[in-house]
């Protein structure tokens, strides 16, 4: 008998097996398609957009389109000692052409940031260029080297060059306190001025330790949600429910008023005798309101995971444990806790990272001491509107939530998020 | 929780600091949100508790930053809470029709790359706001909607819709697909079933979903900052400007009305919860 007979056929002659094949296909599209909308949407003004800060955040193209015929003659440049005549005499074509679009003060601007020093002789250079005052006849580099000691010196020269490249990681460099120095060595900023590897540090800092705040009293209360009668735990829990959808400025403001000098809780402490009434603490506006608000705040996304894990655990097995003779605590560390962990993980990261991320609790209680680095994103946003910097910040931010997102995804699964 | 009456001492013990602890932290959690109801009633200008108030003195109440709040000529209150609202549902309407698909297309067992594509839609929810607020003011600035109430909206959808996924997929894993079969096999059009046999069913996961989404919609500050023109000002955008720059009473007026506000929806969504367990046959 030859394999043929051996299939099974549908009413239409069709073999089964190709026809359930084409029925399966059917279906995942028509599943693909009820995602398809949504997928399309986020994918178009959501994950682009973030590609596109990538983009923006390496992007150095200005001053390679200011600088075409420079950047051209200095290919043949070896950059050690002052260039030929002719990256002179190109670089002086391509500044005329900047001037007559009135484009030379960027040019200062951004050479000024690869060597300080670059935005005076850039000015000064504009002045002899407007005034005609360079004769093209004779030779260029002269006359440029005469308008300033320091274009005369070659460091000035091997800073244009660097510049060459359309893009570049010095944002990168510059959100870990690095820079590219004369030889094109990547180097530390002096010590003093690390400003960013000290926000970097503060926000683990902050979000460890609000996690680890949220872990010490999310665990009690989760325990005894999940463990009294379900009449007296359905009320408990609105004290965990309410926080939980109230507004976030609300809660931040509450804090504000609670623990300003003259709030309540310094009320408290002067009124115990903790503290003299007129040597208050200050409680706001540095690292202390930025954890106590940050705890409260985020203590419901540690209980409720907790809760819905340890509602779980059948009280059955902590009386097994004791019954086999384990103290109350040997049960509890044996037992009982190694059945929470997942629970403790799905807090813990969920946490840690809300917490990295955190912007308007810092700002509002953090004061200058108690921001971290989503503040500073901000200001380059807002103040300093260098937006390739706050992208470069952005994204080194996005790839540690990422690799903890991907834990959380192995360990909890997204699909296990439970809400409320 | 009584202990039974054979607890050696030490236990007991234990036991009393652990109480002490949970009600110390219960009071952590939801101490700070009373305290801005008897201020908000302050008849002074100030931040604090007066003499008056300690001693409760009828004058010392007043229903000024009430008055202020609604007929303050220079308060933008009303504008906000109209934008707000506006923006808020929708935001919620937006979420749910395409947080619904989504999840409808995710419960389905034929799912091609069902990982990546939740992982994918999830990821608004936790992506920090702040990297969310950058690349969504790029993209509204591209296309020429920013500092406008549909960029704010869409803006909004995008942060909304992981909280419908979730719910409403929650919602499907207790699902019986046999009801659907049953209808198809009845004559029903697909497009039929859904509306008269899967949406009643899930109908509370697509509520609570949507109470998430406009929850977030109403309280989100950080994109709104990025894309707000000061015709685009909603209820958190004040109340940011307010608490950096001068921290009115006026402020705790609108903040006990959001803590009113949120306590109907907490208690709209435990409703919804309840309803839900029920329906699926969830008895605890």
């Amino acid at each position: 008998m030859s394999s043929e007979i051996k299939q099974i056929l549908t009413t239409d002659g069709i073999p089964l097996e190709v026809s359930l094949k084409k029925a399966e296909k059917k279906n995942k599209i028509k599943a693909f398609l009820l995602v398809a909308p949504l997928l399309l949407f986020l994918i178009i003004t959501y994950v682009f957009p973030i590609g596109e800060m990538f983009s923006r955040s390496i992007d150095d193209k200005m001053i390679t389109n200011m600088l075409p015929k420079t950047f051209k003659e200095m290919e043949k440049w070896d950059g050690q000692e002052l260039p030929p005549e002719e990256v002179f005499t190109a670089f002086y074509y391509d500044f005329k052409v900047l001037v007559e679009k009135q484009e030379h003060g960027k040019l200062g601007q951004r050479l000024n940031k690869e060597k300080n020093g670059f935005n005076s002789i850039t000015k000064k250079l504009f002045r002899q260029v407007k005034r005609k005052k360079i004769d093209e006849s004779i030779s260029i580099k002269e006359q440029i080297m005469k308008v300033h000691k320091r274009w005369r010196t070659v460091e000035y020269w091997q800073a244009i060059k660097r510049t060459a490249p359309p893009y570049t990681m010095s944002k990168y460099l510059k959100g870990m306190d690095m820079y590219y120095a004369a030889d094109g060595s990547i180097t530390q900023v002096d010590e003093d001025r690390r400003i960013h590897r000290i926000l970097w540090l503060r926000t683990l800092e902050i979000a460890f330790f609000v996690t680890l705040f949220c872990f010490l009293m999310g665990y009690p209360i989760a325990h005894l949600l999940a463990t009294l009668p379900m009449k007296y735990s359905n009320l408990l829990m609105i004290c965990v429910l309410l926080p939980f959808w109230t507004s976030l400025l609300v809660r931040t403001a509450s804090w504000m008023i609670l623990l300003q000098q003259q709030g309540v809780v310094n009320d408290f402490f002067v009124m115990i005798g903790l503290v003299a009434d007129d040597n208050r603490p200050e409680m706001m506006y540095n690292k202390v309101g930025t954890y106590v608000a940050m705890t409260q705040i985020l203590l419901p996304f540690m209980v409720l995971p907790l809760y819905s894990v340890m509602k779980t655990i059948s009280p059955s097995l902590m009386r097994a444990g004791k019954s086999l003779g384990g103290t109350p605590f040997v049960a509890f560390y044996k037992v009982y806790f190694p059945l929470t962990i997942p629970g403790i993980g799905a807090g813990c990261l969920l946490v840690f990272i809300l917490a990295i991320g955190y912007y308007i609790t810092p700002a509002l209680v953090g004061g200058a001491s108690g921001t971290l680095i989503s503040n500073q994103i901000a200001f380059h946003m807002k103040q300093t509107l260098d937006w390739s910097f706050a992208s470069a910040m952005g994204l080194m931010l996005l790839s540690g939530v990422l690799v903890i997102y991907w834990i959380y995804n192995k360990l909890v699964g997204v699909d296990n998020i439970k809400l409320g | 929780m009584a202990l039974p009456s054979y607890t050696e001492t030490r236990y007991r013990i234990w036991h009393y600091i652990y109480i002490t602890i949970c009600t110390f932290v219960f009071f952590f959690l939801i101490a700070p949100l009373f305290v801005i109801f008897p201020l908000s009633f302050n008849a002074e200008e100030f931040l604090v508790f007066s003499e008056g108030m300690k001693n409760l003195d009828p004058d010392a109440f007043s229903l000024r930053w009430y008055k202020d709040m609604i007929y303050g000529t220079k308060n933008p209150w009303g504008l906000a809470a109209k934008n707000s609202f506006i923006i808020a549902i929708f935001a919620t309407i937006g979420s749910i029709i395409l947080g619904t698909l989504a999840a409808l297309g995710l419960s389905s067992r034929h799912m091609p790359y069902k990982g990546i594509i939740m992982a994918t839609l999830i990821s608004p929810m936790i992506v920090p706001l702040i990297i969310s607020g950058v690349a969504i003011f790029f993209f509204m600035a591209k296309v020429g909607l920013a500092a406008t109430h549909a960029g704010i909206v869409l803006a909004h959808i995008i942060l909304g819709t992981p909280f419908v996924v979730i719910t409403v997929t929650a919602t499907l894993s207790g699902f019986d697909h046999s009801v659907t079969r049953a209808a198809a096999s009845l004559g029903s059009n697909p497009v039929n079933t859904f509306m008269k046999v899967t949406l009643p069913l899930i109908l509370p996961g697509v509520i609570s979903g949507g109470l998430f989404a406009f929850v977030t919609s109403f309280d989100e500050v950080v994109v709104v900052l990025f894309l707000a023109g000061l015709e685009n000002t909603t209820i958190p955008i004040q109340m940011w400007t307010g608490l950096r720059e001068q921290l009115s009473p006026t402020i705790l007026a609108v903040a006990t009305c959001l803590i009113i506000l949120s306590t109907l929806i907490l208690i709209s969504a435990e409703l919804l919860r309840r309803r839900s367990e029920r329906l699926r046959g969830i008895n605890r």
